[in-house]
């Protein structure tokens, strides 16, 4: 007897879960697009906000590389000019300074010469 | 002040455009700031090639009293300039953050102006007499021979072509870390605040070379670092007190009487959330963009990615208003926080008797939101609508499947053109919206 109660009520229960689920789906679609995100990028961590997030945020504008590199690219740059450069030195030893930026790369940090359209 | 929306009598027409029409917009060229001074006769942008603007309202013309005067260009300099801080690898742009007005004090103006790490105090002042007839140099500057003078004469002032000149009055410099959010002139006239992601920072106007520390939020170990600074602002007639919001979505008001360092709140303005509805977007989407004090200090304003909020100052458990801007972008979250625009800060800005609420949002559209009546209205800064005073036409995001005729759907919006920064004159119904390198102004229709 309290068998059949009990099976009753698993099912009324479960037709009740069934019904949130339904709304949760129905009413929130920041949760649909959230699975949506989740979908297309599974390692992304469960820190909702999150200091990874915060952090990027904090370190905009870093460069990433440090005055040693530069230094060392700038003078790379400079032997490879001098006609009696030997091949060993500027092509054959390690490549440290490669992948970070050299004085050419950087983009040019020059103020605002030009006067703002504004004003024209 | 007449409502803002919806009412019989009242419109919103087009009054300028300033900036460049094609189609490449330089990054430079991108309007950071824009602020109204505290008569609104003047109005400053800021972009981010470091360039200040000033445009100044001309007298209204005697002959066509339904007109309002128009803002043209009075003053422009170059106010920051890209720096790059070789100890920490850190490149500092020259983008003008905010721009402050100081109160008016005597015939010259004075602003502060930000990047993410200098303040910088100008003085922009006219200059309409020149002295002539100088006894040891000629009028255009040579130095007369000493020898050849035979008698002496007084120099006279005589009228010259008005010329405007802005001179960097203080520096502020070496005081933040991390990248200042905010400036705030306080209402005793003689201090400022400035804050960053971590600490907040009060100054003396005369005084370069000190500030206090009066919040300081960063953890000991940055591991533990849960959220920053957003933005702060002083409170408008209580000099004693400020608030500034999180990336929480928190709102912490602190009265600088009851310590030096305000890192404990006096009170805290949090609105409860659902947790069931709690999702990966909750907290990115409540981070507050922008805090505004109500002209009357009692109420103040906060705009998260979605809606803004009006506090009443005495009840901090929750909003006593709420309006949504655009809630269709809901369904959307996934790909806007692909494309970063989830990030996007929105700034928001009352009018000036408190009546009305304006901010921005995709598209060019901009929403203004009437507190009396309850009514709202979406508008387009846009070329095709600007012809001279034309009268602005209320747009439609349709959300439904249908879309109706005039309605423009979700999917088809312009989500790089972003009204950020808008402002509202302090007495008048004129406002100020920048989109994107574009500076509009809008006013309303005198019937």
């Amino acid at each position: 007897m309290s068998e059949e109660i009990e099976g009753t009520k698993t099912t009324e229960e479960t037709v009740v879960n069934d019904q949130n689920e339904m709304d949760d789906k129905v009413i929130s679609p920041e949760k649909v697009e959230e699975a949506k995100l989740k979908a297309r990028y599974p390692n992304l961590g469960h820190k909702p906000g999150g200091s990874d997030l915060l952090r990027k945020r904090l370190t905009k504008g870093q460069k990433y590389f440090d005055s040693g590199d530069y230094n060392m690219a700038k003078a790379k740059v400079k032997n490879k000019q001098l006609p009696a450069a030997t091949s060993e030195k500027s092509g054959g030893g390690e490549i440290t300074g490669d992948h970070i930026p050299t004085p050419q790369d950087l983009p040019q940090r020059k103020p605002s010469l030009v006067a703002s359209k504004l004003a024209g | 002040m007449a409502g803002v929306a919806g009412g019989n009598d009242f419109q919103w027409c087009f009054s300028q455009v300033k900036g460049a029409i094609d189609e490449d917009v330089a990054e430079a060229d991108i309007i950071s700031t824009v602020e109204f001074n505290h008569s609104g006769e003047l109005l400053a942008t800021g972009d981010k090639g470091g360039r200040v603007v000033i445009f100044q309202h001309e007298q209204e013309c005697k002959n066509r009293p339904n007109l309002r005067g128009e803002y043209n260009v009075y003053s422009t300099f170059q106010s920051h300039e890209p720096e790059f801080d070789y100890l920490k690898s850190l490149e500092i742009e020259e983008k003008i953050n905010k721009i402050r007005w100081l109160p008016q004090q005597n015939s010259a103006h004075f602003l502060l102006s930000t990047n993410d790490k200098t303040i910088k105090l100008w003085k922009i002042g006219e200059r309409d007499k020149r002295a002539e007839g100088y006894n040891l140099k000629d009028e255009d500057g040579r130095l007369r021979d000493p020898f050849r003078i035979t008698s002496l004469r007084v120099p006279v002032l005589m009228p010259m072509d008005l010329m405007v000149e802005a001179s960097p009055r203080r520096v502020f410099a070496n005081a933040h870390t991390y990248h200042i959010n905010s400036i705030s002139v306080n209402s005793d006239h003689q201090t400022y605040l400035s804050a960053d992601d971590l600490r907040i920072n009060l100054w003396h106007l005369e005084i370069t070379d000190r500030s206090f520390n009066i919040v300081d939020i960063k953890p000991a170990n940055m591991e533990e670092l849960t959220e920053v600074i957003t933005a702060a602002e002083c409170h408008p007639n209580q000099c004693n007190v400020f608030v500034y919001s999180s990336s929480k979505g928190t709102i912490r008001l602190c009265d600088m009487r009851t310590a030096a360092l305000c890192d404990r709140h006096t009170k805290f303005f949090e609105e409860p959330e659902d947790p069931s509805s709690r999702s990966f977007f909750s907290e990115i989407i409540s981070s507050i963009s922008d805090v505004k004090f109500s002209h009357s200090g009692r109420y103040m304003m906060t705009r998260d990615y979605l809606s803004v909020k009006v506090w009443d100052l005495n009840m901090e458990n929750r909003p006593v208003e709420t309006y949504q801007v655009h809630e269709y972008l809901r369904s959307k979250l996934c790909s806007l926080y692909e494309n970063d625009c989830i990030f996007d800060k929105f700034e928001c800005c009352w009018n000036g008797s408190d009546s009305a609420i304006m901010t921005g949002s995709y598209n060019n559209f901009f929403r203004m939101f009437d507190r009396n009546t309850r009514k709202d209205i979406t508008l387009e800064a846009s070329r095709e609508s600007s012809k001279p005073r034309a009268t602005l036409k209320p747009r439609k995001v349709s959300t439904g499947g249908k879309r109706k005729k005039d309605e423009i759907s979700v999917d088809s919006l312009d989500f790089n053109k972003k009204i950020l920064h808008t402002a509202w004159h302090p007495k008048e119904n004129v406002i100020a919206v920048a989109a994107t390198n574009n500076l509009y102004t809008f006013q309303d229709k005198i019937n």
